[in-house]
């Protein structure tokens, strides 16, 4: 975490590598313009990582494309000015720029598969920087490129050069493009989400790269995430922005363990946490939503969403940035800094008593599916209770989708059972399923932007539910029914006649939360309802999803990758790799010693906000094997830390049992999973 | 539920204006002679029934005026092919003086646009022609679309053998040139305007079904269709409710560039004498008529006014077509 301008006075390590002064970005509307970024200030120095985070649609990104000088035809520089180890960016001639960009300045952005080139092989992408920007020759590059596959960490380099994008992973590719970047020994690199399109796990690996390359190379960095977490795990500073402006910026340290801005406090409040569960504290959303840029209100941007919000004061007019500490250089936008109890507990009203599981509903036994060469489920056997909400955590690929598909009845199970309550499922397709078995399952999906027919008004699409599933089928009757279901999800009645592309994201998953639960359904399937929302949106979508499963006592069975929702959310986890599960348990006890090893490499890859919360760190190797050809043995044992040779790589894991339903599958002897430490600690 | 009804009641005005106008239309062009006394007043209701619709075009697509252009275009036929019968013409089929040049007056009659070859009014053939190419080009356009259309949803949302039979016959039919294609239809079924329908729909269906096709292939894996699917819809209520108007944009418009085809293919069929036989005014035969008058500079309007009326319908179905691309862009 060190590596700031800490110790020198030279004058070359005073200037800022990066300075943004009052920066105003517009585009061109078609009416009139938009003003995307709002008199925004930004001090990067030498070998400082500086983290920028905020929601989609503050500006973040216009940032670093202003500080490339790269808006486009739309987009232009209003007012400030930004400069470049003390250069006036806008003042730069063309062959300037082209030398800062991709030279002095690297970017890296957040799909590593489109910044590279599918018809060269990696080799000759890696060594054409060298080549151009070095005046390199051809061995020299060749040399420096492998060197520099070394550094981020890709075994076999050799092979990765004379391959193709297409044939490496996501994870591969990322690092490659970061290889890439540092070829040309950037002064500053910017990187925008590089881990958002990655799996959890490979995504650990990348933040641990980053991170030191931030301490080897003393590069400074503009880390661009929405995720609080990353960013206190990268960067030494960090700025908050919230529609278009700064609102919070200081040290991370000091950030992260005094939270002076309400926004702050409100992002960090909303993300589920790896030591709270639905019990304990409540996820609080933030009310209503980030103003469009054309209509931001008066005074301070916050305000309207705010709970602090003093009329008169806080929208009479521009909040400038206040100090926070005498000595710290932390500063917030909020005028009332000095005045609100910042030590104020988070909580809310909510109290939640755990719902008793009822009887078995599902009973899923030896559950397999293959497809031609690809087993994408392979033995599954757990059981849900009414009531419960369980979940299935995996990385892409684990087979966790393809269990809902057989569950749902869009695809056949090639072996094994799934019964609900005494129906025969795995091999039922859902066109030959009853109403009443149809009706008791039902899903939401994952995207809200194509979740809902944008042709169709919302109110005749919760209609067809309650009509289909013959809740009502008197058309007054109907209707009431669709406005009691826009009450229950929190939203307007006049919503009903509104077509989906009037809404926002939040606002679409809950109608499709309103349309699962339309059919008075028991089982509720929910594949990765809230990863494709902003956070703040997030909570509320869980906190809801809650409250209507708690309301109609449904089970909930809760497909995701982001392990800290789920140990939020569910009451019981499977924990799923290459289509086989890997442990299932209890949340508590998934989450506590003793671990299945992947288990504790996902845990340690949760990226955690909390300044408090100690994380061991536990770094895979290796990529996820392809589903078509899964390692034999046990196939968590190519990247699995604990590796037994010539057991595990060879002989499938026996299902150790530890205590009431917990069940790991692996051959560490039992004394040696008990004696694991936890991955999470928290000094009190 | 006002703005419910209100969106119903738009869509159900179209559709009630364009039943207004077609019905009569195609009534009296395909079984003019059954009418008898009827046929005078057949076409009333539609003159009405175009102005509005126009009125409508103009004010929903403000936003394009190459859109508006283009309906105003093919309102001024439209508005010709209803009104035809009730406008003081000549009678198209009578022949009168021969080679009258535009704006004389021969036999004592006045030729406004000459007359051609044999002496009938160019004016009143060109007018009367436009009422065959409108209803002969639409009424095949629409039967392509409906065989079309359904095929590339069954294909593409039921996909398996059903979608590689049919892609298989479609690839079979495209990979005959188009005019070949009609002609082997027309010369083995013979000629007549039903059989122009067959010939259009054979050649044009499967090329609509390959764009239906892949829209749907695209659509079927987004969630509402995952949630129709789950929810045990019939797959007929997912293809024509959940699926049908969410690939309606792009389709409208190809609809439009293939009315604009098909008036070319139809014009060029009885260009090359086949399809609609002589002596019916029809934009194709008078330019096959006049090609040899046309030899002579002074005798080119023969050819010049029905060739441009030919363009002008043409251009505004393809400017049409290029402003709503514009406008499904916009929204």
């Amino acid at each position: 975490m060190s590596g700031t301008s800490s110790g020198s006075s030279t004058r070359a390590r005073d200037t800022p590598i990066l300075e943004c002064r009052d920066l105003s970005v517009c585009y061109a509307g078609r009416t009139s313009d938009i003003e995307a970024v709002k008199a925004f200030n930004l001090t990067v120095m030498r070998g400082e990582a500086h983290g920028l985070v905020g929601e989609s649609g503050c500006g973040k990104s216009t940032i670093a494309l202003a500080t490339m000088r790269y808006l486009g035809k739309a987009g232009r520089i209003t007012a400030g000015e930004i400069r470049f180890q003390g250069r006036d960016v806008m003042a730069l001639g063309k062959e300037e720029l082209r030398g800062m960009r991709g030279g002095a300045i690297a970017m890296i952005y957040q799909e590593p598969s489109a910044a590279l080139n599918p018809s060269m092989s990696i080799g000759e992408q890696l060594i054409e920087v060298s080549m151009f920007h070095d005046d390199a020759d051809r061995p020299q590059a060749t040399r420096r490129a492998l060197s520099m596959l070394d550094r981020v960490r890709l075994a076999d380099a050799r092979r990765i050069m004379a391959s193709f994008p297409h044939q490496l992973s996501g994870g591969q590719q990322q690092r490659i493009v970061i290889a890439m970047a540092l070829l040309s020994d950037p002064q500053l690199l910017l990187l925008d989400e590089p881990t958002t399109a990655l799996d959890v796990t490979v995504e650990a690996g990348i933040v641990d790269l980053i991170r030191d390359i931030s301490a080897e190379f003393g590069t400074s960095m503009l880390y661009i995430s929405h995720n609080l977490g990353l960013v206190r795990e990268t960067c030494d500073r960090i700025t908050v922005m919230y529609s278009g402006q700064a609102v919070e910026t200081g040290p991370v340290t000091a950030v992260f363990g005094a939270m002076r801005h309400p926004y702050t406090r409100g992002l960090f409040a909303a993300i589920p946490s790896v030591r709270t569960d639905k019990g304990t504290r409540p996820l609080m959303a933030i009310p209503g939503q980030l103003p469009s840029p054309d209509e931001r209100p008066p005074g301070c941007l916050f305000g309207p969403r705010c709970t602090h919000f003093a009329a008169g004061r806080c929208d009479a007019g521009p909040v400038a940035m206040q100090s926070v500490h005498p000595t710290v250089p932390h500063f917030s936008r909020c005028l009332r800094v000095a005045e609100i109890d910042w030590h104020a507990p988070l909580t809310s009203d909510v109290q939640r008593t755990a719902l008793a599981p009822g009887e078995i509903i599902l009973r899923v036994n030896q559950l397999s599916k293959r497809y031609q060469e690809v087993s994408a489920n392979e033995g599954l056997t757990f059981e849900v209770r009414r009531g419960e909400a369980v979940a299935i955590v995996g990385e892409s690929g684990c087979g966790k989708s393809t269990f809902a598909r057989i569950l749902m009845g869009l695809t056949q199970a090639s072996s094994g059972s799934l019964k609900l309550a005494a129906l025969e499922l795995s091999r039922l397709p859902v066109t030959r399923r009853d109403r009443k078995t149809i009706r008791s399952l039902q899903m939401i999906f994952q995207n809200p932007f194509d979740t809902l027919n944008p042709s169709r008004t919302i109110g005749a699409q919760i209609a067809r539910v309650v009509r289909k599933f013959r809740v009502e089928r008197d058309k007054a009757r109907v209707l009431e029914r669709v406005l009691e279901l826009l009450d229950l999800v929190k939203l307007p009645r006049e919503l009903a006649e509104r077509r989906p592309s009037q809404l926002s994201g939040g606002q679409k998953q809950r109608i499709g939360l309103a349309r699962a639960f339309a059919g008075n359904a028991d089982i509720i399937v929910a594949d990765e309802p809230v990863s494709a929302l902003d956070v703040s949106v997030q909570a509320a979508i869980i906190e809801l999803l809650l409250q209507m499963q708690r309301l109609e006592h449904t089970t909930l069975i809760l497909i995701s990758h982001d392990l800290s929702v789920v140990r939020y959310l569910a009451d019981r986890i499977v924990v799923m790799y290459l289509g086989q599960i890997m442990e299932q348990g209890a949340t508590q006890d998934v989450f506590a010693p003793p671990y299945h090893p992947y288990t504790e490499s996902l845990l340690a890859a949760i990226p955690v906000p909390d300044p408090r919360m100690r994380k061991r760190k536990v770094l895979l190797t290796g990529e996820i094997p392809s589903a078509s050809k899964p390692p034999p043995g046990c196939r968590f044992s190519t990247r699995c830390p604990y590796r037994l040779a010539d057991i595990c790589d060879k002989l499938a894991p026996p299902v150790q049992d530890f205590g009431p339903g917990h069940r790991i599958a692996c051959h560490l002897p039992r004394e040696q999973l008990l004696r694991m430490q936890p991955v999470f600690e928290e000094p009190t | 539920m006002k703005g419910l009804a209100t969106a119903i009641g738009r869509r159900g005005t179209v559709a009630t204006l364009v039943v207004l106008i077609w019905v009569p239309l195609a009534c009296f062009v395909m079984l003019g002679p059954l009418l008898g006394a009827m046929e005078r007043y057949v076409l009333l209701p539609a003159t009405p029934a175009v102005v509005a619709l126009y009125g409508m075009a103009l004010y929903r697509w403000r936003k394009s005026w190459i859109a508006r252009v283009g309906a105003t275009l093919i309102c001024f036929w439209l508005l010709i092919a209803v009104l035809v019968p009730y406008l003081p013409l000549l009678d198209p089929d009578k022949p009168i003086a021969p080679l009258a040049l535009p704006g004389t007056v021969k036999h004592g009659v006045f030729f406004l646009l000459g007359s051609d070859l044999r002496g009938r009014d160019m004016l009143s053939r060109t007018l009367w022609g436009s009422q065959r190419i409108l209803v002969w080009g639409i009424t095949s356009t629409v039967a392509a679309y409906l065989v079309g259309a359904s095929l590339g949803l069954m294909g593409g949302y039921l996909g398996g053998w059903w979608d590689e039979v049919v892609s298989f016959l479609g690839n079979v039919v495209m990979s005959f040139p188009v005019m070949v294609l009609l002609i082997l239809i027309l010369n083995l079924l013979g000629q007549s305007g039903f059989n122009i329908i067959l010939a259009v729909t054979c050649s044009s269906a499967p090329l609509i079904m390959r764009i239906v096709r892949g829209l749907s292939l695209d659509a079927k894996s987004r969630g509402y269709i995952q949630a129709a699917q789950t929810r045990g819809e019939h797959p007929l209520y997912i293809m024509l409710v959940e699926l049908l108007p969410n690939v309606r944009g792009p389709l409208i418009v190809d609809a439009c560039l293939r009315l604009g085809y098909t008036t070319v293919a139809i014009t060029t069929l009885t260009f090359l004498g086949l399809g609609l036989q002589p002596p019916d005014p029809d934009w194709g035969l008078m330019i096959k008529e006049a090609a040899t008058a046309a030899l002579l500079w002074k005798y080119s309007y023969m050819l010049i006014i029905p060739a441009l009326s030919v363009s002008s319908l043409i251009l505004g179905f393809n400017l049409m077509a290029d402003g709503l691309h514009d406008l499904e862009l916009q929204s």
